[in-house]
């Protein structure tokens, strides 16, 4: 019933055809990706470590995010200890401190990496998590979001989101504060 | 009341209208600093604005097209002419599932259709995640601007406000310490609740799919956590493919605040296991809206806020002074098409800078359309008694050089020896808060005469 009126409507009132134009590529000119990617990144109070292997960032999180109890990873070459294929109801995620998970796409423009639902094993782990890490490679990184649209197929999975730093907000006074609903923390970890 | 009435309280407080100016000011150049780190950023306006034009003009196939991608996914899709068929089917969906506590994120579509009182009056219980919605909801008032829905109140009066509410300490205003308060308060109610609701940021009519954007991640949260999900849109939210949203996401949030990107943009494409999800597609006025040529380019607004953020009435006026739930240049021209008496002095609410325009990143011509709804509302009679008259002798004395002439003689010798007070009067707006220029004793006209007699 509404869906016909408001169809008709439209199509009474719309205007003459306008074609839809063509995107160009938009080249980003950047002499080394992974630096401009980490000074955005940075920018955006996340923070970028370069690793040699997986086995490293246990000494990495005891250091950085001490008193941690429960870490959740889907990255393959890293074992947390909570098993997140047991885990039924999302709300239970809440006792997560460090979730580590794998990028698909990094952008350089602007510090946003594409994480999808396949990686996430639960939709809400990357921002129910106290602590967020997101493991890349550089070979992973392109220049700007018209590229990383390209690139990935944004309905491949049944979400999937672009996640460019630590949850946060300026809705006091524009004041920024870090850690508003989501993770607290973002780590860029590129293992290569 | 009308906005200048309501602008002539706000102002009232100097200082905190000199820290809401400055303040949103900010927003402004941060903008402009994001902007001009973009080479190719003139072209991504040029061709957002394009996009938004192929789109009117083909917008019942691409609503179909969404339609039918969306149900291909496994969405329910629903379609509201009104804000009260969107209201009942948001309310049909929980009931049909026996929920009674919703979290929100930011939605102006919701706040449009005034879904929370309809949803309290039926004993649901809704809970606005982003944090400035939940401070203005916990204050039961309307949001101030699009974006940053309590950027009118200081720190002092949320810190009060958080006291009562959610015992935080009397007297604290730490924003890190209020905003701490907030996520444990907010994170309890998103483990309490049955469905999560949120507004669109952008449809893709190829995929199926919507885009939210957040800095707080609050849409996700509401989202996951509940095996209900609901998405409300206004019919114009389409863009035709998944490239587009490479414009789009790219203008949006540096538009808005200067950010290069919002900290999270999420793709929905598909319910989760075992879960439900809906979307609601809303008219309430568009595709009225849509007909009205002059006008339609409104619709192409991605909801950034620069308009406002850059607009020196609604800086020293404030959001709640326009009256509408969209503030500032872009309510200003959206709202006489809902009700051309009762927002009739909105597009009076502007210098026709055109400011706006120049910032808006779908470069929608936002001070020329102020100036033809001006027209519209004179022509049908809705100008108030001072205007009317001012209008019509002003036009007299314009359209006569010989009575021209006669007034210029008149004012400049009043304004040099009527005593003060008879200018300066609740009578004469253009003497209210400024000094008027000291008059000449000639004009140009009598001035070039003297000077280049016989030219």
């Amino acid at each position: 019933m509404s869906k016909e009126t408001i169809l008709s409507r439209i199509r009474a009132n719309k205007p003459a055809a306008r074609a839809l134009p063509s995107i160009p590529a938009f080249d980003f000119v950047a002499s080394d990706l992974q630096a401009a990617f980490t000074e955005l990144a940075e920018a955006n109070a996340s923070r970028c470590i370069t690793l040699t292997s997986a086995a490293e960032l246990d000494d990495f999180i005891q250091i950085q995010f001490p008193g941690t109890k429960q870490i959740a990873s889907t990255y393959p070459a890293f074992k947390g200890n909570i098993d997140l294929t047991t885990i039924t109801d999302p709300s239970e995620l809440k006792q997560v401190d460090v979730a580590i998970i794998p990028g698909q796409v990094g952008v350089a423009e602007n510090a946003a990496i594409w994480v999808t639902e396949e990686a996430c094993v639960h939709r809400a782990l990357p921002v129910i998590t106290q602590h967020l890490i997101l493991v890349l490679s550089k070979t992973q990184l392109v220049g700007n979001l018209h590229e990383a649209y390209r690139k990935i197929q944004i309905d491949e999975f049944g979400y999937g989101v672009f996640i460019a730093g630590p949850s946060k907000t300026a809705d006091i006074e524009q004041s920024l504060v870090i850690g508003a609903q989501g993770a607290r923390s973002l780590t860029i970890v590129f293992i290569d | 009341m009308q906005h200048a009435d309501k602008a002539a309280t706000f102002i009232q407080n100097e200082s905190k209208t000199d820290w809401h100016n400055a303040s949103i000011w900010r927003a402004r150049e941060k903008r402009d600093l994001a902007a001009h780190g973009i080479p190719e950023w003139e072209q991504l306006r040029e061709l957002a604005s394009q996009v938004k034009d192929n789109v009117l003009s083909n917008l019942d196939q691409y609503l179909l097209q969404f339609e039918e991608a969306a149900k291909r996914n496994g969405v329910q899709v629903h379609w509201a002419a009104t804000a009260e068929d969107h209201n009942r089917i948001v309310l049909d969906i929980l009931q049909k599932n026996k929920l009674s506590k919703v979290v929100k994120s930011k939605s102006m579509l919701t706040e449009e259709c005034h879904l929370n009182p309809f949803l309290e009056a039926n004993g649901v219980e809704v809970i606005d995640t982003d944090l400035g919605e939940r401070i203005i909801q916990l204050r039961d008032e309307p949001p101030s601007h699009i974006v940053a829905p309590a950027i009118h109140l200081k720190k002092e009066e949320i810190g009060e406000l958080f006291h009562e509410k959610l015992g935080t300490e009397k007297g604290a205003t730490d924003p890190n310490y209020l905003t701490e308060a907030a996520r444990q308060h907010l994170r309890s109610a998103f483990m309490e609740s049955q469905a999560g609701l949120t507004g669109v940021n952008f449809a893709v009519a190829e995929t199926g799919g919507v885009v939210i954007v957040t800095n707080e991640g609050n849409s996700d949260m509401g989202v996951h956590l509940n095996k209900v999900q609901i998405h409300c849109m206004g019919i114009e939210k389409i863009i035709p493919r998944a490239q587009d949203l490479g414009i789009f996401v790219r203008l949006l949030a540096r538009s808005a605040i200067g950010q290069a990107i919002s900290i999270f943009t999420s793709h929905y494409h598909r319910p989760k296991a075992g879960g439900e999800m809906h979307y609601v597609i809303v008219d309430n006025g568009r595709s009225e809206h849509l007909g009205r040529e002059d006008f339609r380019n409104g619709l192409k607004c991605i909801r950034c806020g620069a308009c406002m953020n850059t607009c020196p009435v609604y800086r020293r006026s404030g959001g709640h002074s326009y009256g509408y739930t969209i503030p500032g240049p872009i309510g200003s021209i959206l709202t006489p098409g809902k009700d051309l008496k009762q927002h009739s002095d909105l597009p009076f609410a502007s210098t026709l800078c055109g400011s706006c325009s120049d910032v808006c990143p779908v470069k929608i011509d936002i001070h020329e359309q102020l100036y033809k709804w001006r027209q519209i509302i004179a022509e049908e009679g809705h100008l108030n008694r001072s205007k009317r008259w001012s209008m019509r002798l002003a036009g007299k004395i314009l359209s006569n050089p010989k009575a021209y002439r006669r007034f210029g003689r008149l004012a400049r010798w009043a304004l040099r020896v009527m005593p003060s007070s008879m200018v300066y009067n609740r009578w004469n707006d253009w003497g209210k808060e400024r000094e008027l220029p000291t008059a000449p004793k000639q004009s140009f006209k009598e001035w070039y005469q003297e000077n280049h007699p016989g030219s």
